[in-house]
């Protein structure tokens, strides 16, 4: 397993699928189309991350779809060296919109990931299910 | 109301099984309650609170009462914060029995993960049914990325390295300090002491957490008894009374400001330090969680042993050890190398924070004139959502 880890350049990950509820359709609906969509809330400014109705922040209700380049940089970061199909990479981006998204790292050799790094979004087919974000290094 | 002076836990029993091929998890589940009953010197009528979490087979604790035969049972919590639970247990009990809602309330944990039950990362793995979905609100967003307790926890240990220049050597001292403690264990999973080349040397298992850094898996489980004062006066027991608790959810909140290199400790120790007037300075002996080294170290700097970013420094050179450092931890081995039954340490944390009370640890880790201690908890990830649970426990002379 260590020596198919070693050659492996880059990293990737089934992905199955997202469970999809009649709150966050929008948002899958656009990731069908390649477009990535937070939540802002127009009462007090600030956008969050996973996308809700009401604000967290300020409990408004008058939230509304926006759509993000799907930029920022790495926060944390863990490759997991133990799956038996190979390495992956788990970790949070904080967008440069301001919220912190979980993800996978993609596209990029299991060493060659760091905390700072700038990434961006890109969208992967999942099993049975509307593609997800996923990101890789600009 | 306050909960000080207002409980004691009277019966404790941790299940010696750390494998269990041919018992069932209703069996260990009775077997653990029987062992604290007998240890308290109780029955099992005696029983009026029931208190078990999501690892309890069936609806709430409803199966289990009833597999259980408990006749009289009139207060009933199932509260799920994961392994933190029983902590959480604890100070819902001394609640219970400071409301007159109960006088004896029996905790239970069990189960086996090492034969097929509760295995460690199932909760983030499965894949959406087609159509829509009406789960948890997170899933779509997080359940499909592979999250697991390894590199959740591992994506904490690397932020913390990066923020404070934490090592994998310092991290792999609380690892060596556990091992001390469980060569005296006879019933602990793992009894070899190991130095800190040999969990650094370990595998990796997700970066940067090595598989020395990683918990046991075993099966097994324990069982409380915490009474009222009018009860613990009839018992021959020494007397452990819960003298402060405090419990705190801590979650990314809409994602601003995502901090992972501090817990819900935070909030939890304070809660708990302040019901007890007491601070860290004056405790003798810490059972810590321990799921990961990296675990320990941040919920240490939390409850304020040391400062935010020194935790590193802390753990370091045997300060973790009994009879070698300022704070002795876990000194039964812990989850990192005697028992972390159904993946969910809580209960054990709490066991052996009242041998320690008791005088009861075994000689070689026993802290001297151990009078107050606390034991700790976190459930659920520290890398996504967790429920920290904090008691201090005081022996009564």
């Amino acid at each position: 397993m260590s020596e198919t880890e070693t050659q492996s350049p880059v990293m990737s990950r089934a992905i199955p699928a997202p469970a999809v509820s009649v709150e966050t359709k929008p948002f899958w609906d656009a990731a069908a189309e390649g477009r990535f969509l937070i939540k802002r809330c127009e009462a007090c400014g600030k956008a969050h991350w996973y996308p809700r109705t009401y604000c967290p922040f300020c409990d408004s209700g008058e939230t509304v779809w926006e759509e993000s380049p799907g930029e920022g940089v790495i926060y944390t970061y863990s490759v997991m060296r133990r799956a038996p199909t190979g390495p992956y990479a788990i970790g949070y981006v904080t967008l440069d919109e301001g919220p912190a998204v979980l993800t996978n790292f993609v596209g990029v050799a299991p060493d060659g990931l760091a905390i700072g790094m700038r990434v961006k979004v890109r969208f992967q087919p999942t099993e049975g299910g509307p593609p997800a974000p996923v990101f890789a290094p600009l | 109301m306050s909960i000080k002076d207002k409980a004691y836990i009277m019966g404790a029993f941790e299940h010696p099984l750390r494998d269990a091929p041919d018992t069932s998890t209703p069996q260990l589940h009775m077997e653990c309650a029987l062992g604290a009953l007998a240890d308290a010197g109780l029955s099992k009528h005696d029983v009026d609170g029931y208190f078990c979490a999501g690892d309890a087979p069936g609806f709430g604790g409803l199966s289990m009462i009833d597999y259980m035969g408990l006749k009289n049972v009139r207060h009933l919590d199932s509260t799920e914060t994961g392994g933190s639970s029983y902590i959480v247990h604890v100070g819902h009990a001394a609640q219970a029995i400071a409301a007159g809602k109960c006088q004896v309330a029996l905790i239970t944990l069990a189960g086996r993960p090492r034969h097929g039950g509760n295995r460690p990362g199932a909760r983030m793995a499965a894949g959406a049914s087609p159509g829509l979905s009406d789960g948890p609100p997170e899933a779509g967003f997080e359940n499909i990325y592979g999250g697991s307790t390894h590199n959740t926890y591992g994506m904490c240990a690397m932020r913390h390295m990066y923020e404070y220049g934490t090592t994998s050597e310092q991290l792999a001292w609380i690892k060596v300090a556990a091992s001390h403690h469980a060569q005296w264990n006879e019933h602990a999973f793992l009894r070899d002491v190991v130095t800190v080349e040999d969990v650094v040397n370990s595998r990796m298992i997700s970066d940067p957490l090595h598989l020395l850094d990683c918990c046991v898996v075993t099966d097994g489980g324990g069982a409380l008894i915490v009474t009222s004062p009018e009860i613990a006066r009839t018992l021959k027991r020494p007397k452990v009374k819960v003298i402060g608790a405090g419990e705190a959810p801590k979650s990314p909140l809409g994602g601003q400001d995502l901090d992972l290199t501090y817990s819900g400790a935070v909030w939890s120790g304070p809660r708990a330090f302040e019901e007890a007037g007491v601070t860290p300075a004056d405790i003798k002996y810490a059972s810590i969680y321990d799921s990961f080294t990296i675990t320990v170290l941040m919920q240490i700097e939390d409850l304020g042993f040391c400062k935010k970013g020194e935790g590193g420094r802390f753990v370091s050179d045997g300060n973790l050890i009994s009879g070698v450092g300022k704070l002795p931890f876990n000194t039964d081995g812990g989850g990192l190398c005697n028992n972390h039954p159904t993946n969910r340490g809580g209960i054990t944390k709490v066991i052996e924070a009242v041998r320690q009370l008791r005088g009861e640890a075994h000689p070689k880790v026993q802290v001297k004139n151990c009078d107050l201690a606390i034991a700790h908890g976190t459930g659920g990830s520290l890398g996504t959502r967790h429920g920290s649970a904090t008691v201090v426990l005081e022996r009564e002379a």
